[in-house]
């Protein structure tokens, strides 16, 4: 276990990493699914279909496709991301700002492979709304708009907590595919690192990478099933 | 055209149908746009539409068509030998492991009166530390990325000692198989516990009142139970394995994708082929995603009476689309957590 | 993997075809006429004697390295790792096809062999001291030296003091000897390293302008240069001595000197000469004279 001494600085720096391209990343799943889920119930079939075929197509690749799509096809259509470059927020997630792309590759990936499922999440979080309450929306004159803001939207968010927490948990874990693909520096990244390279022993690097993940997934997790029995207790 | 939605909003009259159909072609004009400027140009640019690089793919004609699909269909083989064992084995350790954690639930609240003093005490110490070690394994799995599993025990293992070989197939394939079963069977064994747990307590009591045993009603009445209820979930897992199989790129398993690395190699086509390979994944997942939503539906329709037990459903198990019932949560949730990984 | 002899002579037939019509010369299908087999006899008990017994062995090389080792779209990797295993499996009486290759990626080398997955690694595979604690090592059968590419206009890189200033980008794989070599001039590895699994995903990421420079060892570079015509070039000298070994299981000492042998037999005899000009030779002409074994 004397990797774990040894080597303190790499998995602190690792979970660091990892952590900052998980904060960034279900910021723009957030978005992105908002942005889709409304798409999707918009009145506007077309734009139903965009929805709907967007979600489709990212829920059933591996994400390690999309990783491939966001780190290679982005270049080979020119470009490197840069519009992530954001002056505020690169001196926080310093590694936004760096001329190296595939930090904000991975992002990219994340963002728009989880905006599928937070999509999905939002809309069980409508569909949990009882058809009532849109209804006597409707009935006192609140246009498709109002309807949502005011009435829908704010019960279907606590509906969709739950299983908004899911996806972002499923997120963390997914992140660790981010080493692979060329973001150098973060858990899976330097659990490569420190057993093929210098040769540290298996075990000891598992427990610490595992750590790192396991910081960021069980609280939340508890948490989760924490909120899930009240709102139970309410219901 | 689902219920809910139209709930949202009044059936269109002339005008809003006339709005509707401006944005809507307007809408459709700006998409295609945006796609030619943003996705055609540049890739036309670069020569990506060529059939040097589109040809091996799908010209029949082309000479390397047929080693080029012969070494897919070896990939995409490779890819569902992997998932369909991964999916049997963590079914099997799920509901064993679903089935273990019931039972040392029912056991925590036994005195074991009628014995020793002492031995009662040792025994209910002995069922309390079962139960926090089961619970620490299914926290610290299900927490784990599964890459991360996948990767440690294809390296671990034989590292330890420990090798399994299996008389078919490539030799990481027991490494991937049993990465994959580690987390998928913790993840399965939470959804049937939710369930469980998440039956009418009449269920449990009738049946203790009938004199079953806590194993004999678990066996009986509530697994099968469960299983019906969440049977889309569990097909939705199955769709998640399917996914993770494409993990095994990192320890060298032969799958989909690292096929495909092999033909990039040789012809240079990479943004090619990984549609294609997309596409197929697409084409298999969407049609079992299409199979959860036909068997959540037929349950819906075969338990209409009942309101009691809902099927928690995780959004991600299928578009809910049109579903009137509210999207339970019954399940912990763990039940939703995992419906997606890599 | 396994796939009948008669498919794989008659893919890599087409693949030699297509492979010319594609101008492309990533290695053909097959290098070399397979080398002819020895009839030999061993010591009972020694790793020789049941390799030869059972007619068949395991070898580890690399799948994605031009002109070493890269499989084909048959399947078989190919290159002048290959044909240096093959020349081995022959001295051991073992035909070249009832030999299994295993993918051996940089991250993982040492664990095939000391896990028992492989016999040998012959995988442009750095003699180092720390991988002789965990291996042992014959050869050296080849010394590469580790180069920097960039891209065809770019003459702003001289060498790997380039990257002290700390605002030029390099890539190189996960785990490897250049990986580790280079980051020593590196300014900040977070900014300026990027690492792949495979080199195939630097040289996409150089021509894309990702980075400046791609990093390992000249030969495998000379393949992505020969490949890519006129797109890359090599940036300076070499900067490092690279001898490439064959790893064997630590300790099994009969074995590392029997393949020691054999690697001094052919440069003897002219097949390992061979072996370099029907593959690597393509994009390197000056043929390597063996170098000196070292029997520690």
């Amino acid at each position: 276990m004397r990797v774990l001494v040894d080597h303190f600085d790499v998995f602190v720096g690792g979970f660091w990493l990892t952590l900052q391209l998980c904060v960034l990343s279900a910021t723009g799943a957030l978005l992105i699914g908002t942005f889709v889920a409304i798409l999707r119930i918009s009145p506007v079939p077309p734009l139903r279909w965009l929805g709907g075929a967007y979600v489709t197509v990212l829920r059933n690749v591996p994400l390690t496709v999309v990783m491939f799509f966001s780190a290679f096809g982005l270049p080979a259509l020119g470009s490197n991301a840069d519009f992530l470059r954001i002056p505020g927020l690169s001196t926080v997630f310093s590694r936004l700002g760096i001329d190296l792309p595939y930090f904000r590759f991975a992002i990219i990936a994340l963002s728009v492979y989880t905006g599928a499922f937070v999509c999905e999440a939002i809309r069980s979080g409508i569909n949990a709304v009882p058809p009532g309450q849109a209804e006597a929306a409707r009935a006192i004159g609140l246009t498709f708009t109002q309807n949502l803001r005011y009435v829908v939207l704010p019960q279907a968010w606590k509906a969709a907590i739950v299983p908004l927490g899911s996806v972002i948990i499923a997120m963390i874990k997914n992140s660790a595919l981010a080493g692979f693909f060329g973001v150098v520096g973060d858990l899976s990244n330097s659990a490569q690192n420190l057993t093929s390279a210098l040769g540290e022993p298996i075990i000891p690097v598992f427990v610490g990478i595992s750590i790192g993940f396991l910081i960021m997934t069980v609280p939340l997790g508890l948490l989760l099933d924490r909120v899930e029995a009240r709102r139970a207790v309410a219901r | 055209m689902s219920q809910q939605q139209s709930v949202l909003y009044d059936a269109p009259g002339p005008r809003a149908r006339r709005v509707t159909l401006i944005v809507s072609v307007l809408s459709a004009v700006a998409a295609v746009i945006a796609g030619y400027f943003l996705v055609y140009r540049p890739l036309a640019e670069r020569e990506q539409f060529t059939m040097e690089k589109w040809g091996p793919l799908i010209d029949p004609g082309n000479e390397v068509f047929g080693q080029v699909w012969t070494l897919l269909g070896e990939g995409v083989t490779a890819t569902l030998t992997a998932a369909g064992l991964a999916i049997v084995l963590s079914l099997l350790f799920g509901t064993a492991l679903a089935v273990l954690r019931i039972q040392l639930k029912a056991l925590l609240r036994r005195r074991f009166t009628g014995l020793a003093t002492s031995f009662a005490l040792a025994l209910r110490a002995l069922s309390w530390l079962l139960n926090l070690v089961t619970r620490f394994c299914v926290e610290v799995f299900r927490g784990l990325p599964v890459v991360i599993t996948i990767f440690f025990v294809a390296r671990g293992l034989p590292d330890l000692g420990v090798e399994i070989v299996l008389p078919f197939g490539h030799e990481m394939l027991p490494y991937l198989v049993l990465g994959l079963t580690i987390y998928n069977g913790v993840v399965i064994a939470e959804i049937l516990r939710s369930g469980m747990e998440g039956l009418p307590s009449g269920q449990r009591e009738s049946a203790a009142a009938i004199g079953l045993t806590s194993f004999q009603t678990t066996r009986m009445i509530l697994l099968p139970q469960a299983f019906r209820i969440m049977l889309p979930a569990l097909i939705s897992q199955l769709i998640v394995v399917l996914k993770d199989t494409s993990l095994g790129f990192i320890i060298g398993y032969q799958e989909t994708l690292l096929v495909g690395r092999t033909i990039i190699q040789n012809l240079r086509n990479p943004i090619q082929v990984y549609l294609v390979i997309g596409v197929l994944f697409i084409a298999v997942n969407y049609a079992l995603s299409k199979l959860a939503e036909s068997v959540q539906r037929r349950l819906a329709q075969g338990r209409r009476t009942s309101t009691a037990a809902q099927p928690p459903t995780p959004p991600p198990a299928s578009t809910l689309a049109g579903q009137q019932t509210a999207a339970g949560t019954g399940g912990s949730a763990t039940g939703t957590a995992t419906s997606d990984t890599a | 993997m396994r796939i009948s002899r008669m498919a794989a002579v008659a893919a890599s037939a087409a693949l030699a075809v297509s492979m010319a019509a594609c101008g492309d010369s990533g290695g053909d299908g097959t290098g070399s006429e397979n080398p002819d087999v020895a009839t030999p006899s061993f010591e009972a008990g020694t790793t020789m004697a049941e390799l030869s017994e059972a007619g068949t062995m395991t070898v580890g090389t690399k799948f994605d390295q031009p002109g070493f080792g890269l499989q084909g779209l048959d399947g078989e990797p190919a290159g002048f790792d290959v044909e240096i295993a093959k020349l081995i499996a022959a001295e051991l009486g073992i035909a070249a096809d009832d030999i299994e290759y295993v993918e051996a990626p940089s991250a993982v080398r040492e664990e095939l062999l000391e896990q028992d997955r492989v016999d040998i690694v012959v995988a442009t595979y750095t003699i180092n001291p720390a991988r002789k604690e965990r291996i042992d090592f014959a050869g050296p059968y080849y010394v590469a030296g580790q180069h920097i590419m960039v891209r065809t206009d770019d003459d702003s890189i001289t060498g790997p003091e380039s990257f002290e200033a700390g605002d030029k980008k390099v890539c190189s794989a996960q785990g490897s000897t250049p990986a580790e070599n280079i980051q020593e001039y590196l300014a900040d590895a977070g900014e300026q390293l990027v690492l792949f699994d495979v080199y195939e995903k630097c040289v996409d990421a150089l021509r894309g302008g990702q980075v400046d420079a791609v990093t390992t060892d000249n030969v495998i570079l000379l393949g992505f240069i020969a490949d890519n015509e006129g797109d890359f070039k090599l940036a300076g000298e070499k900067f490092t001595d690279e001898p490439y070994g064959i790893g064997v299981k630590k300790g099994d000492d009969a074995f590392r000197d029997f393949i020691n042998d054999t690697l001094e037999k052919i440069y003897e005899d002219g097949s390992y000469a061979q072996a370099w000009e029907s593959t690597a030779g393509e994009f390197d002409d000056n043929t390597p004279t063996g170098p000196a074994v070292d029997r520690y």
